[in-house]
């Protein structure tokens, strides 16, 4: 009934036979024991199960494990580098964009795709890109303070890209 | 939610897809997006034994104008329709129809092919393809045949496809040169299917309306075509006095049912002053391509 897959998941080589029938969030949850990802609703409806496939945010309590042969997963854990918090994770620190933090893993993969695609987004187009990531804590408005604060951050260490490389180092 | 257990297959070519649709006749189950199969077999409402991935299929994601038509492949995802400068300028009903589907992470995944082929009469696709006189392409060992998007929606959850048939492309008609089309949308919240929503295109002879075309979402077992609201129409100027009628017209072509949605008489009345409203967008539209 197994099958073998193989995929990369932030950066590392994993392997595994596994049910076809298991879940993609199952499969990083509790065959790879990366728990960042979470399960909130189960039903296609929170995003608190957002991770990224080839650099597109999905929900990964709706996709199987099995589908993902060949790909690039990243997750929640991917995020940091060398120990220094990525932009948008230090935004929402910043900023205090979560409370629970429950879906704080999603709307942080969804927002990453998000601002390498709209580096300097308005706050209207935050809402949109975050309609499919539920957050019953914040009421939203420190988050999209958070994405902004993030996407300010990235667009000033691209223009100065030497001096920032050397601090992040 | 664990779904029973499948066996997936995940095949590189159409022969392949055949070859395995005719070896579980009874049992195997087309995989698109997943964005509505998935969640259905969560619940354990679909259990096929096998499930078989066009994911892997080559040339299934056209998106171009061919010969007088707009071809979708199947695996067009919702995404990538939404961001189509193609869709936005020439489809623009099909563009607003992909931005109220489901929420930005379904569409990444969820297929048009997939909207059509699940023949929920809560999908967006249908009805903004009925307006748009749409036809579908199914092909099989047997051979390819194209059938009107009005012939391929049979009923709930029942289109035209056979067992051995996949539906591999979608044509639209090109937009004639003063023409329109919209699609707006009622829905409780973010990523929740319509309480009520209409599709509608508008062709122009000078001020008058030489062709129209009007389909209803989730207010009947299927998507509706609105056709006396649309015979009305052509010959007419799109006055106030005419919009208003069409959309009384095709408010009595809805056919809905009272749920958590709401009950019937507002869903009708939604129907209406949507109606009025995508005629009226269309028109302005049509006007502004000219
Ligand atoms: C939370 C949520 C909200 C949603 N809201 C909306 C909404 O507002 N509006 C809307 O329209 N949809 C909505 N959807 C549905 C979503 O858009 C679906 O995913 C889509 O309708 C089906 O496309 P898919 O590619 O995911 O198909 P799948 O789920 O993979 O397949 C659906 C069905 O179609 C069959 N099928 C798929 N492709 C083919 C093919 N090429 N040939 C033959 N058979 C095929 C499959 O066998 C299956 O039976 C929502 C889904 C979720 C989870
Ligand atoms: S757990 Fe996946 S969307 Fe809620
Ligand atoms: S911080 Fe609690 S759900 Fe968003």
């Amino acid at each position: 009934m197994t099958q073998h897959v193989k995929m990369t998941l932030n950066g590392q080589p994993i392997e595994a036979d596994i049910e076809p029938r298991l879940l993609l969030v199952h499969f990083i949850r509790e065959v790879a024991n990366l728990t960042g990802t979470h399960i909130g609703c189960d039903t296609t409806s929170c995003g608190a199960c957002t991770v990224q496939i080839n650099g597109v945010p999905s929900k990964s309590c709706t996709l199987f494990a099995v589908q993902m042969d060949g790909e690039e997963i990243r997750t929640v854990e991917g995020m940091e580098q060398n120990g220094a918090l990525h932009p948008l994770q230090e935004g929402f620190y910043q900023e205090h964009g979560l409370q629970c933090g429950f879906c704080t893993p999603g709307m942080l993969m969804t927002a990453e795709a998000f601002l390498r695609e709209h580096p300097a987004p308005t706050d209207d187009e935050i809402r949109q890109a975050i309609a499919g990531n539920l957050c019953r804590c914040t009421g939203y408005v420190n988050i999209v303070k958070a994405i902004q604060h993030a996407a300010k951050h990235i667009r000033e260490e691209q223009a100065a890209p030497v001096a920032t490389a050397e601090v992040t180092r | 939610m664990i779904p029973d257990n499948f066996s997936y297959l995940a095949p590189a070519s159409l022969p392949e897809v055949w070859d395995a649709l005719h070896e579980h006749p009874d049992d195997a189950k087309i995989l698109a997006g997943g964005q509505s199969l998935i969640p259905l077999m969560k619940f354990r409402l679909a259990n096929p034994a096998y499930l078989i991935d066009l994911r892997h299929v080559p040339d299934m994601d056209t998106l171009a104008e061919r010969d007088g038509a707009l071809v979708l492949g199947a695996m067009v995802r919702e995404a990538a329709l939404e961001r189509s400068p193609l869709i936005q300028q020439r489809y623009p009903g099909i563009h607003d129809a992909s931005a109220v589907v489901a929420d930005p992470l379904v569409r990444n995944w969820a297929t048009v092919g997939g909207n059509l082929a699940h023949a929920d009469p809560a999908n967006d696709h249908p009805a903004m393809m009925l307006a748009l006189g749409a036809r579908v392409v199914a092909q099989s060992p047997r051979g390819r045949r194209e059938l009107s998007i009005d012939d391929f929606l049979v009923d709930t959850m029942e289109t035209a496809l056979q067992p051995d048939e996949v539906l591999v492309e979608i044509h639209v008609p090109q937009p004639a040169a003063r023409s329109g089309s919209a699609y707006l949308k009622l829905e409780r919240k973010v990523g929740d299917y319509a309480i009520a929503a209409v599709g509608v295109q508008l062709a122009f002879d000078g001020e008058v309306i030489s062709h129209a075309g009007i389909g209803l979402t989730n207010v009947g077992p299927k998507a509706i075509r609105a056709q006396q609201a649309e015979a009305f129409l052509v010959g007419k100027q799109p006055s106030d006095e005419t919009v208003r009628e069409a959309a009384r017209l095709a408010a009595q072509a809805a056919d809905p049912t009272a749920d958590l949605r709401g009950p019937v008489e507002y869903k009708r009345a939604i129907v209406r002053t949507l109606t009025a409203r995508a005629l009226r967008l269309a028109a302005q539209r049509a006007t502004a391509l000219a």
